[in-house]
């Protein structure tokens, strides 16, 4: 066995940068007890968190820990799990493009859970529906990955994933079409706006333990993700099973955003946009990235949910459509900011 | 045989249908510069890559009497360093992170967590490729000299005893060329093994204790550079007329016109 001293450090100088982590961390903390004192009855952080320990009156004891508890620990966890999908897509494909919701793999998902319901196969709380959406989004990712194959140029993988976002689109437009009666479609039309609003500890337990193993399956393999930075023989060459990495990838990804569409509907873009925020601090590697991207992912859906109850409008607005508001616009500046390898057909 | 030596017996590697690599048969043993070489699609990528394990083949390939198919994963890992061409690198780490990848295979996957071993070996081989300058800067940032360089020192780094380089010295200057050429032979007469895919025969020639000529999939010539890169060899393989000096004993080949 190779022994470790890391406390003698004559390589590489410099600590193993704990601190992203710490501040990505608090900041998320921070977040979730602020999302606890959103809503009709504002709260004031203190009163939240004894709330939550289980002193304060009553009242804000029901208000924190039955109401908004539930909807608080899904944006986190449905926000870590993206995060850590679209760190996980992009370190597996060696392209900071490279993220499950531009390939269609919420609308799959969504598709998945829809079409579960509408068949009358479950109702919207058994545990048919995630399973659905899994299903769902394991078929996206798995074709992603299979047309992008194994040298995927950035043009490739943009153009694969406009295409199969495209088929899920229309897919899902066929089951609007198809739907039984208008409520139906309505059901569909919302799940794909995707939304965090009353959820119950329910949709917590249908969700969580498909999230938790999803994100466990991704960080167990995060050494991997360095080795892949020389590409995919040289990783091979170095004892890393890219095939049965490359599978490992789809499935997690696939538990982590099918569980999290079928409890929120379609929340896109947390998965691009969160490893590029923390990429600098953790000196561009790949496998120390993915935990800080899940925690800015859960810093960044957890803010939109406070955002979408603290802007004034006559009508909700959903989570989901303010993520991707704010998401396309950064994929284009991404797109942008790649032009140049763009022009000479994809990476080198 | 003896046990410290690469053996291929009846390999054959097929290619979208066609014999990139042909029936062929061939002993190497350690401690020695070997230097593949022959014309573009001559299968010399092919060989190296079934010799790592990423190509399909049948027959059997043999590395210190033991059969490389029951060889799997960081096992295998250790006792094959490869250089793939084209050294890609996709993000932009520290060259010395991507050096220390070659101690992925001994286990220490954190190149900030490398253990006084693991760190020597790094240091090392970053020495003996001229890269430990740039130690720090992002490997994408560097030229493709340089990065050519960086890729190496990741395959010393492995500390393998077999070492295969497609193409180690394309890329690099005069200077680094003969560099790279000393240090690939430092490392075989330390006792490994290391072929390298050049097709620079006057590097061959002057570096390489041996050369495999390879001509559509088969071995057209093999022995010491003087005997196995004749004039006649060239002109039937190459179609190229060599000229020839020698030079304090060591041939000087030169493809001419």
């Amino acid at each position: 066995m190779v022994e470790r001293a890391p406390e003698q450090r004559l390589v590489r100088t410099g600590g193993a940068r704990l601190w992203p982590i710490a501040l990505l961390g608090a900041l998320t903390a921070f977040l979730f007890v602020l999302s606890l004192g959103i809503g009709p009855v504002r709260l004031l952080p203190p009163t939240v968190v004894e709330a939550l320990l289980g002193g304060g009156d009553e009242v804000a004891r029901v208000i924190v820990r039955e109401i908004r508890l539930p909807r608080a620990i899904l944006s986190v966890s449905i926000g870590a799990v993206l995060g850590l999908s679209g760190a996980a897509m992009q370190g597996l494909l060696r392209n900071p493009l490279a993220a499950p919701s531009l390939f269609g793999a919420p609308q799959a998902a969504a598709l998945g859970a829809v079409a579960t319901l509408s068949l009358g196969v479950a109702d919207a709380l058994s545990f048919a529906l995630p399973v659905a959406a899994i299903l769902g989004a394991f078929l996206s990712v798995f074709a992603l990955i299979a047309i992008a194959g194994r040298n995927a140029s950035l043009v490739l993988l943009i153009l694969s994933g406009l295409a199969l976002s495209s088929l899920a689109g229309a897919a899902t437009s066929l089951a609007m079409n198809l739907a039984p009666n208008p409520f139906a479609a309505l059901e569909i039309a919302f799940w794909l706006l995707g939304s965090l609003e009353d959820r119950s500890m329910r949709h917590v337990a249908m969700a969580l333990p498909f999230i938790l193993a999803g994100a466990a399956i991704l960080i167990a393999n995060r050494s991997a993700f360095r080795a892949l930075t020389l590409g995919e023989e040289a990783a091979q060459s170095l004892g890393v099973r890219v095939a049965r990495l490359r599978l490992l990838v789809i499935m997690g990804v696939a538990l982590g955003v099918g569980a999290s569409v079928a409890v929120a509907g379609t929340i896109s873009f947390i998965g691009l946009v969160a490893p590029h925020l923390v990429r600098p601090l953790v000196g561009y590697d790949p496998a120390r990235l993915l935990l800080p991207s899940a925690l800015a992912g859960a810093s960044l859906l957890t803010a939109a949910d406070i955002a979408v109850r603290v802007i004034p409008s006559t009508t909700d607005i959903k989570v989901g459509v303010l993520t991707a508001i704010i998401g396309v616009p950064f994929f284009l500046y991404l797109i942008v900011r790649e032009r140049r390898r763009l022009g000479v057909g994809g990476l080198a | 045989m003896r046990p410290e030596e690469l053996a291929l017996s009846d390999l054959q590697v097929v290619l979208g249908g066609r014999r990139v690599v042909d029936v062929m048969t061939l002993t190497l043993p350690t401690g020695s510069l070997v230097a593949l070489v022959g014309p573009n699609g001559a299968g010399k990528t092919s060989l190296l890559r079934a010799i790592v394990g990423l190509a399909g083949y049948s027959g059997r390939v043999a590395f210190g009497g033991r059969d490389l198919a029951a060889v799997g994963g960081r096992e295998r890992a250790r006792l094959i360093a490869y250089l793939p061409q084209g050294h890609e690198a996709h993000w932009p780490l520290p060259a010395r992170d991507i050096v220390a990848l070659g101690r992925f295979p001994h286990g220490a996957t954190d190149p900030l967590r490398l253990s006084p071993d693991d760190q020597g070996m790094v240091r090392r081989a970053m020495e003996q490729t001229d890269t430990t300058a740039f130690a720090d800067r992002p490997v994408t940032m560097l030229s493709g000299g340089e990065r050519a360089r960086v890729a190496l020192a990741r395959v010393f780094a492995v500390g393998a005893p077999l070492i295969l380089a497609d193409e180690p010295t394309a890329a690099l200057d005069p200077r680094h060329q003969i560099d790279v050429m000393r240090a690939l032979r430092g490392r075989a007469e330390e006792g490994a093994l290391v072929v390298a895919v050049t097709h620079d025969i006057g590097l061959a020639a002057r570096f390489a204790h041996r050369v495999v000529l390879l001509n559509q999939g088969r071995i057209a010539a093999s022995g010491s550079p003087g005997e196995a890169l004749t004039p006649e060899v060239m002109r039937t393989t190459f179609g190229v007329e060599l000229f020839r000096a020698d030079h304090q004993g060591v041939p000087v080949l030169v493809p001419w016109s």
